[in-house]
């Protein structure tokens, strides 16, 4: 039985020359460039890791609760703030100055872009203004914001849509700007009116670019958020965790932070499913 | 330059076209007859491209002068198929028609592109993008067909495939051709009339007059080569080589 060494027996006999040559001619010189296929939820795997981390640490004693509390303890003080209704309360009111800030933000954003886009007297108008107010960072602005609208909820939502404004207009902007010459051409020659270059064209070939401002613009919208509701608010997330530092319950405050990363984490999450709808014709590494 | 009697589909005059940067027309005359195929033959840098652009009024960042009469149905090709990425080959045909989903349909299908409806672009190799851009053309039924260097961007085997191709849409639907190309064996085998461009100007205007019986054709084939080569300062080619193309360029033309 041992006469024969292992590896000159069947079927490695056979195989063997030709498994090393197809590794060595397919796999050495013909290195993938892409990084591959994803995995479903593989963007979970980096969230999952830092919760691990926190995790231990808690269980261990390493992390002080009054530093920063168990992620379990998130769970059970989020249960009892739901139980009490408490937090949907909050959150509700949180979620709406979001999203009428998001949508007026959008909206303005996307309707200059194209104004300024496609015509010369718009883009000489509005993109000179907006190219110099980017240099002010949009929290500065508060001061002047409580100055004219008050304190009350039509200065919120009017600075959670300026931030959301700014890299919905640019990216929007940018993209229109990119629009490929050729494909102008082709509208010229198939007489497009006016209107169907701007369906067919212009707002297909815009797309990618708006997405991305809408990314940052939903990320926007939830800083300027917790920015407006700190400052001088009776409800609201933001509220309700300047309450809980005010009687030092971490635990609170921690629940309000992970209601931040939840909700920014899942907005960022349906624009992205966004664009894997809506971008599905397009063919890029990332994919 | 006079075309073969009749009303000209296309009529130029005294057509003029100046960039600040690159290549221009210095006064091209030029009548088209109906259903006439006319092929600019010209070297890169003769206008020929520009010219077309004149006629499908996408020169915009051109100065100039001049009259052109074209018909009012007019489509055009590029050298690249210029199909929207983001719309189905489908929609890609139909961009800027109402309704005609079954004339699309068969202009696919006369194209040999049936059941490709609903691919994307990206989907399709290259001949197979500028066989709807062909289609996209076709479903328009234009009365003239400007067509710059179309064939150019594809590999030889499929490029005559293409040239088969479009000779057949051409007897079907017989609209007007102006086709660009710097391809002499090309405007040879596909055009009626070759009308060379040298410097912005009309330099020949060469009449394809191929005799049917296989060796006279050969011989005139030959002919024109050698003629257009002249026009164009291109070096005489060998003569055998010559004669492997002219056999293989009078087979194409039955087909």
């Amino acid at each position: 039985m041992n006469a024969i060494p292992d590896v000159l027996r069947p079927p490695f006999t056979q195989e063997m020359p030709v498994t090393l040559r197809a590794s060595r001619s397919s796999r050495v010189p013909g290195q993938r460039l892409s990084p591959g296929r994803p995995a479903r939820y593989g963007t979970l795997l980096g969230p999952a890791l830092l919760l691990l981390y926190w995790g231990v640490l808690s269980a261990t004693g390493w992390l002080d609760p009054r530093v920063l509390p168990a992620p379990w303890t998130a769970i059970t003080t989020g249960i009892e703030l739901i139980r009490d209704g408490r937090l949907q309360e909050h959150l509700a009111i949180s979620a709406w100055r979001a999203m009428t800030g998001l949508g007026f933000g959008v909206a303005v954003g996307v309707g200059l872009a194209l104004l300024s886009g496609l015509t010369l007297l718009g883009g000489y108008v509005i993109d000179g203004l907006v190219q110099i107010k980017r240099g002010i960072p949009i929290l500065a602005l508060i001061p002047f914001m409580i100055l004219w609208l008050g304190i009350g909820e039509t200065m919120k939502i009017t600075l959670i849509a300026t931030a959301v404004f700014f890299p919905v207009y640019i990216n929007t902007h940018n993209a229109l700007r990119a629009i490929d010459i050729r494909h102008v051409e082709l509208a010229e020659t198939v007489r497009l009116t006016q209107w169907q270059f701007l369906r067919y064209v212009v707002v297909p070939g815009t797309l990618p670019g708006f997405l991305t401002g809408l990314r940052f613009g939903a990320t926007s919208s939830w800083l300027a958020l917790v920015v407006v509701e700190q400052l001088n608010a009776t409800s609201g997330i933001g509220y309700m965790v300047t309450l809980a530092r005010n009687y030092a319950q971490t635990d609170v405050m921690l629940v309000g932070l992970v209601v931040y990363a939840l909700l920014g984490f899942g907005s960022d999450a349906l624009v992205r499913l966004l664009e894997r709808r809506l971008l599905s014709w397009r063919r890029t590494l990332g994919r | 330059m006079s075309a073969r009697g009749g009303i000209p589909a296309v009529r130029v005059r005294g057509l003029v076209r100046a960039f600040t940067t690159k290549g221009v027309l210095n006064g091209i005359d030029l009548d088209v007859a109906p259903g006439e195929f006319v092929a600019l033959l010209g070297r890169s840098g003769s206008g020929k491209s520009t010219l077309l652009r004149a006629l499908a009024e996408i020169d915009h960042e051109a100065d100039g002068m001049g009259d052109i009469d074209l018909p009012d149905r007019l489509s055009v090709i590029f050298q690249d198929a210029r199909l929207l990425p983001w719309m189905r080959v489908l929609d890609n045909v139909l961009l800027g028609i109402s309704g005609g989903r079954e004339r699309a349909r068969a202009a696919l299908k006369e194209v040999g592109l049936a059941g490709r409806e609903r691919a994307w672009p990206h989907e399709l190799s290259g001949g197979e993008q500028q066989r709807v851009a062909l289609a996209r053309a076709l479903v328009r039924e234009p009365r003239l067909l400007l067509a710059d260097e179309p064939f150019g961007a594809l590999d030889a085997l499929t490029r005559i495939q293409m040239h088969v191709l479009l000779r057949r849409l051409v007897e079907v639907h017989r609209p007007t051709v102006l086709l660009v190309t710097h391809d002499i064996d090309e405007a040879i085998l596909l055009a009626d009339r070759i009308v060379v461009l040298e410097d912005g100007r009309l330099a020949a205007d060469v009449p394809v007059d191929l005799p049917r019986d296989g060796n006279a054709r050969r011989a005139r084939i030959t002919e024109l080569r050698a003629l257009l080569h002249r026009r164009l300062g291109v070096e005489a080619v060998d003569s055998e080589w010559q004669d492997a193309v002219s056999a293989t360029a009078a087979g194409g033309r039955h087909g």
